[in-house]
């Protein structure tokens, strides 16, 4: 176990090290500088600007310096937001896509797991093949699509759900809605996958000899078991409701670090860009690393190589 | 002849033959031609013919083959002869509900003119919406299948060096693939086609790369990002099918008839493995349109004034409680796709990797 979880762990570090060292090559292959599109300036306040933020060192130093300032926590200054640290603007929109994202992964869990237990149980009836078409759906439609359609009926046509921010309670239903879909549909299709593979497993039908109730035997044999695929998939869904937060938060307006990011890349803010992508690329490995030691926690009968 | 006194033999005269309904010449020996009809082997089928059986059995994949090959039909050739170009933009036209004819035009049916209808209406420029949904779906479908093959290229040869190179070349090959694999790919793609833009604009103002600005430089730097980082599924997937393959006895037969390492992967493994390499390519198909759509509706796709399905979307968003079916049709359009995609690669998984369904 201790050698694996180092293996791992030295495993993500790398991983966090070459998103770090691409995104600062990428950065400084881009030309035309963040203050290009400023007003008419002088070329000596361009290089005052230049100094101050230190983008007139030579390319190894600003490296180091980067790298050693990061490990510390700190992404330097938005060029963009005048006097705005990017470490400040992580913290503060963090929280608004994570609460949305984590709701979204929490609506997927709660309604993907019982009606991928439901399809598996009614295997080849008319619940079956209507949850297949649905998921089926919502694996094929993209999240733009779903969150524009939504928009139009509820918000535009029925106008029974604000179209944008976050001001109420009413207005987390559409944005959580669009983000959980896919993985709603992707957790219900795994569950069914597993839960049917479980349901032929000996160990059920000796269950089903020795008297075990089909509520317990649901419960307590067939649901434990199936459910571990589904612990493997929680890694890659954070990282989707992440991603697939840039879109939702531009079509709802909600201001959250997605929206950030993307405003970040249309104006060239270069420290913004690299703290947001080192913050997100962090985020997402160690979630990976986490679900992947519980994984094997969870389940004995994976051998840890 | 003389019948032998001791046979049991019965006599039996010709006329009683005809009574059984036996004829003299059933007791001739059978011709090569009789003996034929008699096998009922059934004809031996190849892979392919095997495959195709499988799959035009399964309706649900046939329907999205031929959506496929419909949508694939309306994106490459009616365009080339439609009326309407997608830059086109078309005086007075501008924001016309389907099927509505301008002023102008209204006056030119008047006089007995043929005008071609705006099946779907048009854009807020004046842009005939059918054509641009038409170039839309042309560069979706383009960014999903050379996507697929980059992927399929690099993913293949990748994953047979390692397999078949074992030891601690596969070693340091898989960590890289394990390090790319956890690199979370939109941001990097957010970011690479961000960072290309610029190159790529400097290297189509050279002579002999003009080709790059009809494409549009988010376009090539879209491909590349696929070629850096999405080949690594295909790859753990050869190199797990190849592990396998390269212990059975036709790879040994290989060696020792002196095949070299080249051949017996293109040969032998690569050929075994080719159920697998048709079903990831298919299914990579949907995935890439997905990705190339995300980053066209957040303005980081394909180059103005070539529309792809995922900026029209972007773009009717802000007319949206006045004018939805610009946003409508090509989100239909791009899911059908999608869904087509995915069905028909769930279809051809069955028919020809029947192992690979769990």
């Amino acid at each position: 176990m201790a050698k694996y979880l180092i293996k791992r762990i030295i495993l993500a570090i790398v991983t966090i090290w070459a998103v770090a060292t691409i995104t600062f090559c990428l950065m400084n292959l881009v030309p035309g500088g963040p203050f290009l599109s400023e007003k008419a300036i002088s070329p000596a306040a361009t290089a005052a600007l230049e100094a101050k933020y230190g983008l007139d060192k030579p390319f190894g130093e600003r490296y180091l310096t980067y790298m050693t300032d990061a490990l510390h926590g700190d992404f330097g200054m938005s060029l963009k937001q005048r006097g705005f640290s990017v470490t400040d603007i992580i913290l503060t929109k963090f929280p608004v896509s994570a609460k949305i994202g984590g709701l979204a992964v929490l609506v997927a869990l709660a309604v993907g797991i019982p009606l991928g237990v439901i399809a598996a149980y009614k295997r080849g009836k008319f619940i079956d093949s209507l949850l297949s078409v649905l998921t089926t759906l919502g694996i094929a439609v993209p999240s733009f699509v779903l969150c524009t359609v939504l928009m139009y009926f509820f918000g535009v046509k029925l106008a029974i759900l604000p179209t944008l921010g976050l001001n109420s309670w009413q207005s987390y239903i559409m944005p959580v809605l669009a983000l959980a879909a896919y993985p709603t549909s992707y957790i219900t299709r795994l569950m069914r996958s597993s839960m049917l593979d479980v349901l032929g497993q000996d160990y059920m039908r000796t269950a089903k000899a020795k008297g075990v109730t089909q509520k317990k035997a649901l419960f307590k044999h067939a649901l434990r078991n199936a459910i571990l695929p589904v612990i493997t998939y929680v890694g890659p869904m954070v990282a989707y409701t992440l991603t697939g937060s840039f879109v939702v938060e531009k079509i709802f307006t909600i201001p959250g670090l997605g929206g950030e990011f993307i405003k970040a890349i249309n104006g060239r803010d270069y420290t913004m860009i690299m703290g947001t992508t080192i913050f997100l690329a962090v985020f997402m490995v160690i979630m990976l690393l986490v679900v992947d030691i519980i994984y094997k926690i969870v389940d004995p009968r994976i051998k840890l190589k | 002849m003389n019948k032998n006194p001791l046979s049991f033999q019965v006599k039996i005269k010709p006329e009683d033959m005809e009574i059984k309904g036996l004829k003299p010449d059933d007791f001739e020996p059978a011709s090569s031609e009789e003996k034929e009809s008699l096998v009922i082997m059934r004809e031996s089928v190849g892979f392919w013919k095997d495959g195709f059986r499988r799959l035009r059995k399964n309706k649900v994949a046939m329907v999205c083959l031929v959506i496929i090959i419909v949508i694939i039909f309306f994106s490459f050739v009616v365009p080339s002869f439609y009326p309407y170009s997608y830059e086109e933009q078309i005086k007075g036209a501008n924001n016309l509900a389907p099927m509505e004819y301008s002023e102008e035009e209204q006056e030119r049916i008047d006089a007995g003119e043929d005008v071609f209808p705006h099946i779907f209406g048009t854009d807020k420029l004046g842009r005939d919406y059918a054509i641009r949904v038409m170039m839309g779906s042309r560069i979706s479908l383009l960014v999903g299948m050379v996507a697929a093959v980059i992927i399929l290229v690099i993913g293949s040869i990748y994953g047979s060096i390692a397999a078949f190179a074992g030891g601690w070349v596969d070693l340091i090959m898989m960590r890289v693939v394990d390090i790319i694999y956890t690199i979370p790919d939109i941001l990097l793609i957010v970011l690479l086609s961000f960072a290309l833009k610029a190159p790529l604009a400097d290297l189509a103002a050279t002579p002999g790369f003009d080709w790059i600005r009809t494409l549009g430089e988010n376009l090539i730097s879209i491909f590349i990002v696929f070629a850096l980082l999405y080949w690594v599924g295909m790859a753990r997937m050869v190199r797990s099918q190849i592990l396998q393959l390269k212990e059975a006895e036709f790879v040994t037969a290989a060696k020792a008839l002196g095949a070299k390492t080249g051949r017996i992967i293109r040969k032998h493994l690569l050929t075994n493995c080719i159920g697998t390499l048709i079903v990831i390519t298919t299914l990579q198909i949907p995935a890439s349109i997905f990705t190339e759509s995300f980053l066209s509706f957040l303005g980081l796709g394909v180059a103005v004034p070539m529309p792809s399905l995922g900026s029209l979307a972007s773009e009717a968003i802000n007319g949206l409680g006045t004018y939805p079916y610009l946003l409508f049709i090509p989100s239909i359009v791009i899911s059908l796709i999608i869904l087509s995609f995915n069905l028909l690669g769930d279809g051809l998984r069955d028919a020809f990797d029947p192992k690979l369904k769990n």
